[in-house]
């Protein structure tokens, strides 16, 4: 006969000396592990209910400014620093690991407007509503600039002068122009004291201005008059022009697909659109409550953020319709300006009470650096939530967020109102013939037409 | 040149045999890893959730056969065996010639100890297989180390002990005692008393709910959540007394057998048992689980052992012959019955359990009566307790070879055994998940479509019952009872009674209310009118 049994010898299944690793041993056969839906579906209530309670995503406020902020710019080549400028014409870099003041940059008279860094990060552009652009060049940072106790201020090296006031302004991504908005479209160079190229269109001022990341000649300008324009600045006249219900105050591109933007308009939604097709929108982003102030991607183009009038700041997926989060406090009131920190974890908000808040990407994150086995079970947390986040009990621990009385009021008011017009457009649909009564999608509403 | 590669071609569609039939062995064993058959995607409109989902479904597939690779390639160890030449038969294979030719490591666990006068012993393994309590009738309990023949904790409590159990590992034990039970600590501590269930027949522990289920004397069931110690449930089982229970591993249901023949499976959130089977005609004195959840064995003192399949709750066979006091399953799906001194292993030829046959016997010394039989997990070894002590003997081919380090490890340090002791506790079940069917949790509900008959169908029933309430044939009667006005009194009564049986009719038309127009009389409606239908 022929015999053998399972024999394990210790030596084969413990460590030899006390400095190496355990032993692991896998079996992935199902039937050792009875009940694994159900232990399954517990881990992700536990991981739900864990994420909330890591969940502090407020880092910290960075606070000097003496007036609200207007605008901020952020730093290709530098991710530690972040520029701000104030409705006095206060410039300053900070430093956001510690929270400070770098370098300030004393000059315009007015409320700054408009502030850009050029892409290899040595010019900082900025511009006010007293009719200025100013050039400066950002210091180096250096070992010895980590003496904090020493703010300095620079002077700009150069100061151009226009009829009018302006709004925005942008810097071109692989070249040496710059766009401004203001009663007109202006493209500077950066030696030359007049705008190389201007661009005319109607009689409203153009309020924002933004340049694609993908293509160094194209950009996308929102006007007064709610018309979206993309220009291509080879050519004399605008390429495509989007007439839309109400204005637009800022537009930005997906830095991944660059022929995708999204508008923040003041009706409170966000617009993606395809630069291509511009007849409807590829996705309506609802969630805020007043107009949205300021949008900015995220550099994995999957996540972009937004700022609104009414005290949140809100993150949304590229593709979906509601935000994934809402970040508030009492003291932060409106917000003008988001920016994405360039390693997508940290989302900076400017905002009306004169401070400029760091917040996490991610409320739950843990900062720092993880060990493997500790990202392991991060993102077994998440693909495990992520399976059951369907279930009642789990959805309403991942969804629930607490919103300020004002919003949550607001939310409920244009609930109601939604329900009772869809219940109207329903029945008058019902009475009337059929075909007649059209109902438009959301994706098209609020676009009167495209011209060309 | 074209032909050439033509025959490429061809070359590269057949492969050797060998491969051929390794890709059938890798397919097969992808099945299981595969649990259950993907999703239908072709109801779904959704274009962006088709692709999501198809996408998933594909890792799904690669996950499989990853496994299933990893399966035939990586694993350690492989199963034990026996195997007979000529006309020799397994079932007359004595341990002492499988002594002579096994290693040295698994000869070490054939052994017997000898307690006389202790009375019989019922054992506990834990789930590793590493450690063995051992409680002896007249009050004897030994915490036994199984990796060095250990022993860890010898306590006499003096009084009758009937079962014992481990908790979720070897540093908590509960002894079933005379009037109570009693929960210790491994170096013999008397950690609790547990009152309230009264004289314990059985105890057992569910390990995924933290769930002590015991059966006392009264025929009442118990579940207690041992972490922080409240009663979870206590039912009357109304059936009896009995001392037949045992755990189902596969979905934590617990069954009792009871004198009258019938199986009872309880949950601790009903009063009232999930099912009752009639098993046998007499009272049932074992029963045994599967741990994939399919297959039960029940034996009954008619001296018939019977398998069941538990999707269908259907016999699938029958074995004759004897009755089995004690029956335990191990982890390959071999089961083990012990009578009297007498213990035989028998073993499935066909995969789906009906092909039960004799494997392996092995009879003790006569005088030594068996009273429990329990597979080692993750061993080829078997666990019998019987009136002189306790025997342990090898049965090739029973235990699972390889095991999981983070399902059960043999080879625990006592950090790792805390850290499993939190996890586990984390991953702790609410009693509420324990059901018969375990993959439901997470499934979606069927969607809910009346099986309402239409107001049309309704009438027209009602237009046959009235016509054969009408149609009759009424007895003739005689001696003056056959008046006219008490015919047509007798046959209107009739029509009636027969109108009576559609009471939604009825009640709808008395009420008068305005209903709205369901989803039924939306066939009926004229087509100008369709729109204004309930939509669902």
């Amino acid at each position: 006969m022929r015999i053998k049994t399972i024999s394990r010898s210790v030596d084969e299944f413990t460590r030899e000396r006390s400095q190496d690793l355990q032993r692991v041993f896998h079996n992935f056969d199902p039937s050792l592990r009875p009940m694994e839906k159900a232990v399954e579906y517990q881990r992700a209530l536990t991981a739900a209910k864990l994420e909330k309670i890591f969940a502090r995503p407020f880092v910290g406020a960075m606070d000097g400014h003496r007036d609200g902020i207007s605008c901020m710019a952020k730093n290709p080549n530098y991710l530690k620093g972040i520029f701000s400028a104030s409705m006095d014409g206060d410039i300053r870099l900070w430093d956001i690991a510690t929270r400070r003041t770098v370098c300030q940059f004393p000059g315009h008279l007015g409320a700054v407007r408009g502030l850009t860094v050029s892409t290899d990060g040595n010019v900082l552009v900025s511009c006010g509503t007293d009719c200025n652009v100013r050039l400066w060049s950002v210091p180096r940072p250096s070992l010895e600039d980590s003496d904090l106790s020493s703010e300095k201020s620079t002077e700009p090296s150069a100061v151009y002068t226009c009829k009018n006031a302006l709004l925005a302004v942008d810097h071109q991504f692989e070249g040496d122009l710059f766009a401004t908005a203001g009663a007109q479209l202006d493209i500077w160079n950066h030696n030359r004291s007049q705008p190389v190229q201007s661009f005319t269109s109607g009689s409203h001022s153009v309020i924002s201005v933004r340049f694609n990341p993908g293509e160094p000649d194209i950009l996308a300008t929102s006007s007064g008059d709610n018309h979206i324009s993309i220009y291509d600045i080879r050519m004399s006249s605008a390429a495509r022009k989007i007439l839309m219900r109400t204005k637009t105050n800022s537009i930005a591109w997906n830095p991944m697909e660059p022929m995708n933007f999204t508008a923040a308009n003041e009706d409170g939604n966000c617009y993606s659109f395809d630069g291509r097709k511009n007849e409807e929108a590829k996705c309506v982003h609802k969630d805020h409550v007043s107009a949205v102030m300021d949008i900015d991607f995220s550099p994995t183009g999957r996540e972009f953020v937004t700022g609104s009038y009414d005290r949140s700041v809100r993150i949304f997926p590229y593709n979906g319709g509601h935000s994934r989060e809402i970040y508030h406090t009492k003291r932060m009131q409106r917000v003008f300006c988001v920016k994405y920190s360039s390693d997508a974890t940290y989302v900076i908000s400017g905002s009306d009470d004169t401070n400029l808040r760091l917040w996490k990407a991610k409320a739950s994150e843990q900062l720092g650096v993880i060990l493997p086995r500790e990202q392991k079970k991060h993102e077994y947390n998440e693909a495990v939530k992520n399976r059951y986040k369907h279930l009642p009990e789990i959805k309403r621990i991942v969804r629930h967020r607490h919103l300020p009385k004002p919003i949550y009021k607001a939310k409920a008011e244009s609930r109601a109102m939604n329900d009772a017009k869809r219940r109207k457009d329903d029945r008058r649909k019902a009475h009337s013939a059929p075909g007649t009564v059209v109902t438009e999608s959301h994706r098209t509403r609020r676009i009167i037409k495209e011209v060309e | 040149m074209e032909v050439a590669l033509e025959d490429n071609n061809l070359m590269e569609k057949v492969l050797p045999p060998d491969e051929q039939e390794i890709d059938v062995e890798l397919e097969a064993k992808e099945k299981k890893y595969l649990r259950g058959e993907g999703a239908n995607l072709e109801s779904l409109k959704d274009k962006k959730l088709k692709t999501q989902l198809a996408s998933r479904e594909k890792l799904y597939g690669k996950s499989a056969k990853a496994a299933a690779k990893i399966e035939k390639w990586l694993l350690p160890a492989s199963a034990g065996y026996l195997e007979t030449e000529g006309l020799e038969k397994t079932w007359r294979i004595k341990q002492t010639d499988i002594a002579k030719e096994v290693d040295l490591l698994s000869s070490k666990n054939q052994y017997d100890i000898v307690l006389p006068d202790f009375g019989p012993y019922k054992l506990d393994f834990t789930a590793s297989g590493r450690h063995m309590l051992a409680g002896g009738r007249k009050g004897h309990l030994a915490l036994v180390d199984m990796m060095n023949m250990n022993l860890i904790k010898e306590i006499h409590v003096r009084e009758t002990v009937r079962d014992v159990a481990f908790l979720h590992n070897d540093q908590f034990f509960a002894a079933a005692q005379k009037k109570y039970s009693y929960i210790y600590a491994r170096d013999g501590t008397e950690l609790h008393c547990l009152k309230e269930r009264g004289p314990v027949a059985r105890l057992r522990f569910l390990k995924n709910h933290f769930l002590l289920a015991s059966i006392n004397k009264i025929g009442q069931l118990h579940y207690q959540d041992v972490t922080y110690g409240d009663m979870v449930a206590s039912i009357r089982t109304g059936k009896g007394r009995t001392d037949v229970m045992e755990v189902n591993p596969y979905n934590g249901v617990v069954a009792l057998g009871h004198s009258g023949g019938t199986v009872t499976m309880w949950k601790p959130t009903s009063q009232a048992p999930l099912v009752q089977m009639q098993c046998h005609p007499g009272p049932v004195s074992a029963v045994a689980f599967h741990p994939n959840g399919h297959l039960m064995a029940t034996s009954g003192k008619e001296r018939k052992v019977k398998i069941w399949d538990l999707r269908k709750f259907e016999e699938v066979q029958p074995i004759h012959g004897f009755h089995a006091k004690t029956l335990s399953f191990s982890q390959k799906g071999l089961l083990a019955a012990g009578t009297g001194s007498f213990v035989q292993v028998l073993g499935d030829s066909s995969g789906g359990g009906g092909g039960y046959s004799r494997y392996m016997s092995h009879s003790m010394v006569k005088g030594y009566q068996v009273e429990k039989v329990m597979f080692r997990p993750y061993e080829d070894v078997l666990g019998i307790g019987h009136s002189m002590g306790w025997s342990s003997v090898l049965i090739p081919g029973s235990g699972e070879p390889n095991f999981d380090s983070w399902v059960a490890n043999p080879f625990e340090t006592s950090k790792q055994r805390r850290e499993k002791e939190v996890h586990l506790l984390l991953d702790k079940l609410p009693p509420e998940t324990i059901m018969l069917d375990p993959s439901k949790i997470g499934a979606m509900r069927p969607s809910r479509r009346k099986e309402r008959p239409t107001r049309g169908e309704i009438e027209v029933e009602k237009e046959v019952a009235i016509e054969a309430a009408k149609s009759v044939e009424m007895k003739k009667k005689t001696k003056g009872r056959n008046k006219p006005s008490k015919r047509t009194k007798k046959k209107k009564e009739l029509v009636e009674n027969a109108k009576k049986t559609f009471p939604e009719l009825e009640h709808s038309n008395i009420a008068g209310k305005k209903r709205r127009i369901g989803e039924d009389a939306a066939a009926e409606l004229p087509a100008s009118l369709k729109r204004f239908a309930r939509k669902n």
